[in-house]
């Protein structure tokens, strides 16, 4: 018994960390652009597939290293053209602009590679188990736990200490005095959305890696990074990658006791939080309330 | 009589001649019965998300919910309970409502973009229950084995369920008792009052009306209409499935909305007209139909956001 519980407690981080990452993307978009980005499962499975492309060249480490900045050069590209069009107007349009987006590029996928699966190939080095006793925490999930932690811990660093990190955490809080203080607000949410994308990116490797690729895949990545972001609390990233890791262990957790309700877990913890606290655990007042 | 009213009223007449008589003058444009009646029960959806949308300004992208669950509750109760067309309309028009009302209570305070994103991940909820509860929902098979009842009244019934052209008039007047209720309590102090919320909150609120309490029930009368509609779509296809409670359906409701004018009280029915003839044609034609909607949707939010309808009348002001 204890050890199931620590094999579903493992198992809930890793979906957690992953989780995280989408959700700090998304939260990132969000809090400056003040859109849902209904497209950010499209970019994650975007970033898949190029690494699907780049591996027979570049290997799997190339192409990890090489896929997220080309999604995030897709998504820069689409913000310029499509997303920044639609700031300052109500929030049903960015909505609705992500939410054709989706559709555009999961049907261009499915157009481009065809709907069946297709694999990512992994170094055989990180795809044996660890240990003969613990089997399940097999090399590439560590991999992927240690990856989401140093990719987020380097954002909290550019977040805090970079010039560019204060400007999106002061655009967050009024986006309108950073302008006045003479900002390029433009540039910012641009690149702020590059940023959001390249994890989305980063996550579809990753995810490519662990599960194969489907056009269809970033669908069921979206949901939990939304309620991580509202148990986390809207505003916050911190609360964000909390959010998610609470929401991955209490999935996790439920899978041993009950398991059909794993999925229903997450939903039920958001309904708690709204009714006991309803800005999220770090959430501020008032935030896009 | 001004000649305002006389023109509104010419164009309901204009609008009911049309949709009473439209399994005669379908066909020659190519179009079928069977469609008719999908394109009345979708953009009656469609109306009940803009009572909301448009007309308290209250976005909620979670509303395939409800529609889903009246579907799915009318089903139950045709295949399980008794086998009665009306019966299967009540039940599935009150288990969705009340669902909606009761997780509404829980939302209200939320505004704008959260309001949104709240709406959409509780609306998921239903999703999964309906995907996963194989026992009872068929899961992602969907829900057979039910199929709409005559119409019985002693003297005479009225099959329903192989004359396409009875089930249309039958949807017909569900959808005018449903659209006439709509327009009744939009014209109605409460009516006016939403619309005062969508224009100005707070200064609703400093006249003392209590904001939270009104859009509670827009919102809770709303997933009435909605369910209703979805129960009519459960017997249009006597069929329900768990895409009816996806939030893509949301969504779709929503575009349709927009995209006739979701200022307007009949620009959505307008809206589902466009919206589902085109899937219907393009689905039939290409595969990557998918694709042409997601470029229409985006042209639509980029060029035409206030819809045909209102693109009409805000030339007749000017």
């Amino acid at each position: 018994m204890l050890e199931l519980i620590f094999f579903n407690v493992t198992n809930g981080l890793i979906i957690g960390a992953f989780y995280a990452l989408m959700a700090i993307g998304l939260s990132l978009i969000l809090n400056l652009s003040g859109v849902i980005n209904f497209a950010h499962g499209g970019f994650l499975v975007i970033g898949g597939y190029l690494a699907y492309v780049l591996t027979p060249y570049l290997g799997f480490w190339g192409a990890l290293l090489v896929a997220p900045f080309l999604t995030a050069l897709i998504g820069f590209a689409v913000e310029r053209l499509l997303i920044r069009r639609i700031y300052g107007r109500d929030p049903l349009y960015g909505l609705l602009l992500t939410f054709g987006l989706a559709f555009i590029i999961e049907d261009g996928t499915r157009q481009i590679w065809g709907a069946n699966g297709l694999p990512v190939s992994v170094p055989p080095a990180l795809m044996s188990a660890l240990s003969s006793e613990f089997f399940f925490i097999t090399g590439y999930r560590m991999f992927m736990v240690a990856t989401v932690a140093v990719v987020v811990a380097l954002l909290f660093v550019l977040l805090r200490y970079t010039r560019f990190g204060v400007r999106i955490r002061a655009g967050t809080l009024d986006l309108e005095t950073v302008a006045a203080l003479g900002v390029n607000v433009r540039a910012l949410r641009s690149l702020n959305f590059a940023v959001g994308i390249f994890l989305a990116g980063l996550a579809g490797v990753l995810a490519g890696g662990q599960l194969g690729l489907e056009p269809t895949m970033g669908d069921g990545l979206l949901m939990p990074s939304f309620i991580a972001i509202i148990v986390g609390g809207v505003g916050s990233l911190t609360g964000t990658l909390i959010g998610g890791l609470l929401i991955g262990v209490a999935s996790g957790l439920t899978a041993v006791v009950f398991p059909s309700a794993s999925e229903a877990v997450i939903y039920i913890m958001m309904a708690l939080v709204l009714l006991l606290r309803p800005r999220g655990l770090l959430g501020e007042e008032g935030m896009l309330t | 009589m001004t000649a305002e009213r006389q023109k509104h009223l010419a164009v309901l007449v204009a609008i009911w001649g049309a949709l009473v008589f439209a399994p005669y003058w379908m066909p020659l444009f190519g179009g079928y019965t069977a469609l008719g009646s999908r394109v009345l029960v979708l953009g009656l959806g469609a109306m009940a998300v803009n009572f909301l949308l448009g007309f308290t300004g209250v976005l909620s992208f979670g509303h395939a919910a409800w529609f889903g669950l009246g579907a799915y509750a009318c089903g139950l109760t045709l295949k399980f309970v008794a086998s009665s067309t009306p019966l299967g309309l009540v039940a599935g028009t009150l288990v969705g409502g009340v669902a909606g009302g009761l997780l509404g209570a829980l939302l209200v305070r939320r505004r704008g973009i959260y309001f949104a994103m709240v709406t959409i991940a509780f609306g998921q909820v239903f999703y999964y229950i309906a995907f996963q509860w194989l026992s009872v929902t068929g899961g992602d098979d969907g829900l057979r084995g039910f199929a709409r009842q005559p119409l019985d009244f002693k003297l005479f019934r009225i099959d329903l369920l192989h004359n396409d052209v009875y089930f249309y008039y039958f949807v017909l007047v569900c959808f005018a008792l449903a659209v006439g209720i709509m327009a009744f309590i939009l014209r109605s102090p409460f009516g006016r009052t939403m619309i005062a919320i969508r224009e100005n909150e707070r200064r609703a609120r400093f006249l003392g009306i209590q904001i939270e309490l009104h859009i509670w029930i827009a919102f809770t009368l709303s997933c009435f209409f909605m369910a209703f509609a979805g129960a009519l779509y459960a017997l249009v296809n006597n069929f329900a499935d768990p895409r009816m409670l996806h939030y893509s359906l949301s969504g779709d409701f929503i575009i349709m909305a927009v995209m006739g004018g979701m200022r307007t009280f009949w620009g959505p029915l307008l809206g589902a007209i466009v919206f589902v003839v085109l899937q219907d044609y393009l689905s039939s034609v290409t595969v990557n139909w998918m694709s042409f909607i997601g470029i229409l949707i985006v042209l639509i939010v980029l060029f035409f956001p206030r819809g045909v309808l209102g693109l009409l009348r805000q030339r007749r002001t000017a």
